[in-house]
């Protein structure tokens, strides 16, 4: 067995498993490479059935408008619900990436907004792409990660976990968070993209694009909420995106890689890792962590 | 030293080795497995950037000099302690090998994390400090690795440079280890003398050792033998069943021994049910044969009952089916494992409910020698006999690694408290069978006229159970209905005169007292338990012996204060001057019932009000058919 297929089987496995032991399964969906490797194991593992559970999108309002297109075109094929779910609350107090900052608006529009929908459709099981690899505190995770009722983790009383025999057993109010591509990297994830013919949002292909150079980083200007600071200019460059998120919070590379082959030759050549693109990371030594005990995912 | 420019590709048919890294607190291992994440060309850029500035915040000392284990040490707790307390699982890969490796942790206190890793593991790493040699803790890691099924070892012998590369001393520790493998059971060890922050024998060749002539560590591990024991009789525990429409049946799981080929006859266990598999269904198109490892749907040519939990096995060769075991079971909880309490037993895909009956013995894990034990503490294996409340189907661990396993899990906290590995059925279980009467509990509750029912008071000492319980009884009598009260006091003179009072006899005297009440209930009565059963999970154990609204729970709720100043029998008295241990409320815990069907709040009411109101409860559910 390639190690592609034991990971794919090991993915099934675990899908399955929350299926068959929780009430109401949910699959957080965000779009990315990662939520697009998810969806299709999702629609593997139930194959004739339709997949038994809904997808949810949080949705930020500063999503790239390709990636919003493209979850309409999933929620159009039709055999899966996608549900979305925004904070209004976060809306009415115009929380923005510009002018509060990547930490208040990941917290109020992603972490608070998670926990809103999470809490509003009763969902005990939901199903995120991390993956280990990703990042240090990642690296830890259990597979079928516990929640107290709060949505809190606590690193310090995580639930052995041994051989693939999931606990499973939780009580009402309490959740767990479920990782099924804990084992992949991301070497794996574009491997198994090529495969298998998985449609990913266009942003990940090199192209030319609109660009300013802000704090070290490429950010897109993706549409008239975003304001020139001084001395700033739009500039046409070939980039590509390693990772999605919310625009302003988003570092483009500059790339010419426009084809899943060139992507991976690019990776392997590639001496810096997927998170570096991402603000959110960089707020503080163990940011990340921080973040996972008060509920993101 | 500087590292490979470009990451080794992988190509996608590689194929994929699980391994663990263990050792004591210092022997180098987050720097041996940093270093061979750096060798591998694993380590981005930026990544080595933050680790060069960490170093050199770490330590002034040496500020050109990369500490290759802060690239493995986690979260802020380890780094502020400096040692590795949880499991940790890296990705990284050679042109000729995927691996994932579980990082496990040296610290004593931590066993529980060492046998997860371990757990899906085909390899273990053990270090060992040149300087000190075998310690307990190397010894205990590798009776851990050999308990959970590792049978290949690679001794990494490290800090070589701090003994000035002398091939005496490692030729003896490499020696010592090997008999300590045999002695283990572990069949396969590979030797190798290594410095993990320079990489000296790691990713290439030492050239201060040039005595050692075998391959490096990454080499090793490129050629280790990636099966693990999975039996050749074909296995798949049923997860989830596949029904979209009324034309398609389905059994989805993973293949967990063997293979399968269309048309196989196969059995379904327990229930012993046979049919042919019609197809073997995968998103990617219908198979033909399937093996080992992978996740697909079976549909049958006949309609037989499978739901979730079931195995689906090679119909000529069966696994074995048993409701009672011998087992190894490393426990993993805060609270210690009691015999004859209850857990939830997960095997495969079915959850039943389990009791440890005996601990034969417990091993200490440092020296293997068997020691008696009438509980397992956190970190503690044991070798016990279960007992279940429905057969399963199974294998010895040593022939399948995941029919063979198990985990307990706490029925209050659904803590994961254990971990398990089957060695064989117990005889009593083929030999002993249930003896069919034709006689059952519905013909003797129509011959009395009553639904049978198990009412069970709790509370403290004191409290008024008894009291209470007596009234009803006389009540029910007087009513024509047919009962018997169950006293605790009274049964500690007869039946269970041979328990105290510790935890352990607590819990075996709750069992005792429930499989009596459980057994009047058979036989049609109203059963009256009073016992302060003060363990939620005994009272849960007690509530799952019987069928759905059988099992009234009555928390008789008197306030400690009011029970001390009663003090009938004057054993708060004798509780609080220390004449008596263990006594419930005052140094031995009364967890109250959250599940209760009826509480009794007793303040300022009398015995004969509180009775009525049992009485009533009960009476309400009483479909009267009494003349």
């Amino acid at each position: 067995m390639s190690h592609l297929d034991a990971l794919e089987a090991e993915s099934i496995h675990i899908f399955r498993e929350t299926a068959a032991a929780f009430e109401r399964p949910v699959m957080l969906y965000s779009i990315g490479k990662d939520s697009s490797v998810l969806l299709h194991l999702l629609r593997k593992a139930f194959y004739p059935a339709r997949p038994p559970m809904p997808l949810l999108h949080v949705d930020t309002t500063w999503k790239f408008r390709e990636m919003i297109a493209f979850r309409e075109q999933v929620a159009a094929d039709g055999d899966v619900e996608v549900l979305v779910h925004i904070n209004e609350d976060g809306v009415r107090q115009g929380i923005s990436p510009l002018t509060h900052g990547s930490a208040v608006h990941t917290d109020v529009m992603k972490t608070v907004a998670l926990k809103q929908a999470l809490d509003k459709y009763a969902f005990d099981a939901a199903i995120g792409g991390a993956r280990r690899d990703e990042e240090k505190s990642r690296a830890k995770e259990r597979v079928f990660s516990f929640r107290n009722a709060q949505h809190r983790w606590d690193p310090k009383q995580q639930r052995p976990e041994l051989w693939h025999t999931f606990n499973t057993q939780i009580q009402k109010g309490e959740s767990v968070r479920v990782f099924p591509l804990s084992n992949w990297t991301e070497m794996d994830v574009w491997h198994y993209i090529r495969r298998e013919g998985i449609p990913v949002v266009p942003l990940y292909f090199a192209k030319p694009r609109p660009v300013v150079e802000r704090e070290g980083a490429l950010i897109m200007v993706d549409d008239e909420r975003f304001t020139l600071r001084e001395g700033e200019k739009v500039e046409m460059r070939d980039v590509r995106f390693r990772t999605l998120g919310c625009y302003p919070l988003t570092g483009a590379v500059e790339s010419t890689a426009d084809t899943l082959d060139k992507i991976i030759d690019e990776m392997a050549a590639s001496r810096s890792s997927e998170r570096q693109g991402r603000v959110i990371d960089n707020d503080g030594n163990a940011s990340m962590e921080r973040k996972k005990q008060e509920g993101y995912f | 030293m500087a590292a490979v420019d470009v990451i080794p590709t992988v190509s996608e048919e590689t194929n994929l080795l699980r391994f663990i890294t263990c050792g004591s607190v210092d022997d180098g291992k987050s720097t041996l497995l940093g270093r061979l994440l750096y060798d591998a060309g694993m380590v981005p850029e930026d990544q080595l950037a933050a680790l060069a500035r960490d170093s050199r915040k770490l330590h002034a000392d040496a500020p050109d000099a990369l500490d290759f284990s802060l690239l493995t040490d986690g979260l802020d707790a380890e780094r502020q302690q400096g040692i590795t307390i949880d499991v940790a699982y890296r990705y990284f890969h050679t042109s000729r090998r995927s691996f994932i490796v579980a990082d496990c942790p040296g610290h004593e206190q931590y066993t529980r994390n060492m046998a997860t890793g371990a757990s899906t593991a085909q390899l273990a790493v053990v270090l060992v400090d040149a300087r000190k040699g075998l310690l307990p803790q190397t010894r205990r890691h590798s009776y851990i690795c050999a308990l959970m099924g590792i049978r290949q070892v690679v001794l990494a012998v490290n800090k070589m440079d701090l003994v000035d590369c002398r091939e005496d001393i490692y030729a003896a520790i490499a020696h010592e280890y090997r008999e300590l493998a045999v002695q283990l059971g572990i069949t396969t060890v590979h030797c190798l003398p290594v410095v993990a922050p320079t990489g000296d024998n790691v990713g290439k060749p030492s050239t201060r050792m040039p005595w050692y002539q075998g391959p490096t560590l990454v080499e090793l591990l490129e050629a280790a033998d990636t099966a693990v024991a999975q039996g050749v009789d074909f296995r798949m525990p049923v997860q989830w069943v596949n029904r979209p429409d009324a034309s398609f049946r389905g059994y989805a799981g993973t293949i967990c021994g063997g293979k399968l080929a269309v048309g196989a006859e196969v059995v379904v266990q327990p229930a012993m049910r046979r049919a042919r598999v019609e197809r073997i269904v995968t998103a990617d198109g219908d198979l033909q044969e399937a093996t080992v490892g992978q996740a697909v749907t079976l549909t049958l040519d006949r309609e037989i009952d499978v739901s979730r939990g079931d195995v689906i096995a090679d119909a000529l060769r069966p696994a074995p089916v048993a409701d009672q075991f011998a087992a190894h079971i490393l426990w993993m909880g805060d609270e210690p494992l009691l015999p004859n309490r209850a857990y939830w037993l997960k095997i495969g895909s079915r959850t039943v409910n389990a009791r440890v009956t005996s601990i034969k013995h417990k091993v200490d894990v440092n020296t293997q020698a068997e020691l008696a034990a009438r509980r397992l503490d956190l970190n503690e294996v044991g070798y016990c006999n279960i007992d279940l409340d429905h057969a399963i189907a199974f294998e010895s661990y040593e022939a399948n690694r995941t029919l063979g396993a198990f985990i307990l899990i706490d029925r209050t906290t659904n803590a994961t408290v254990g971990c398990g590995m089957l060695d064989f059925a117990l005889r009593r279980a083929t030999n002993v069978h249930w003896q069919h009467t034709d006689l059952n509990k519905d013909a003797r509750s129509v011959s009395k006229g009553q639904q049978p029912r198990c009412l069970w008071f709790t509370g403290l000492s004191g409290a008024g159970k008894s009291t209470i319980a007596n009234l009803v009884e006389r009540r029910l009598h007087s009513l024509g209905y047919h009962t018997y009260m169950l006293d605790g006091d009274n049964l500690r003179h007869g039946l269970n005169k041979d328990l105290g009072f510790t935890p352990e006899a607590r819990v075996e005297n709750v069992r005792r007292v429930a499989e009596v009440a459980h057994l009047m209930v058979d036989a049609g009565l109203i059963v009256l338990v009073c016992v302060i059963s003060p363990f939620q999970s005994e009272r849960r154990f007690a509530r799952s012996l019987f069928g759905q609204g059988e099992f009234v729970e009555v928390f008789v709720d008197t306030t400690l204060e009011e029970c001390e100043r009663r003090d009938p029998k004057g054993l708060y008295r004798k509780a609080r001057a220390g004449e008596i241990l263990t006594f419930t409320g005052i140094d031995s815990p009364y967890e109250v019932p959250d599940d209760a069907e009826l509480r009794l709040r007793t303040s300022g009411l009398r015995p004969e009000q509180l009775a009525e109101q049992v009485v009533e409860q009960l009476l309400s559910g009483q479909t009267d058919s009494r003349h």
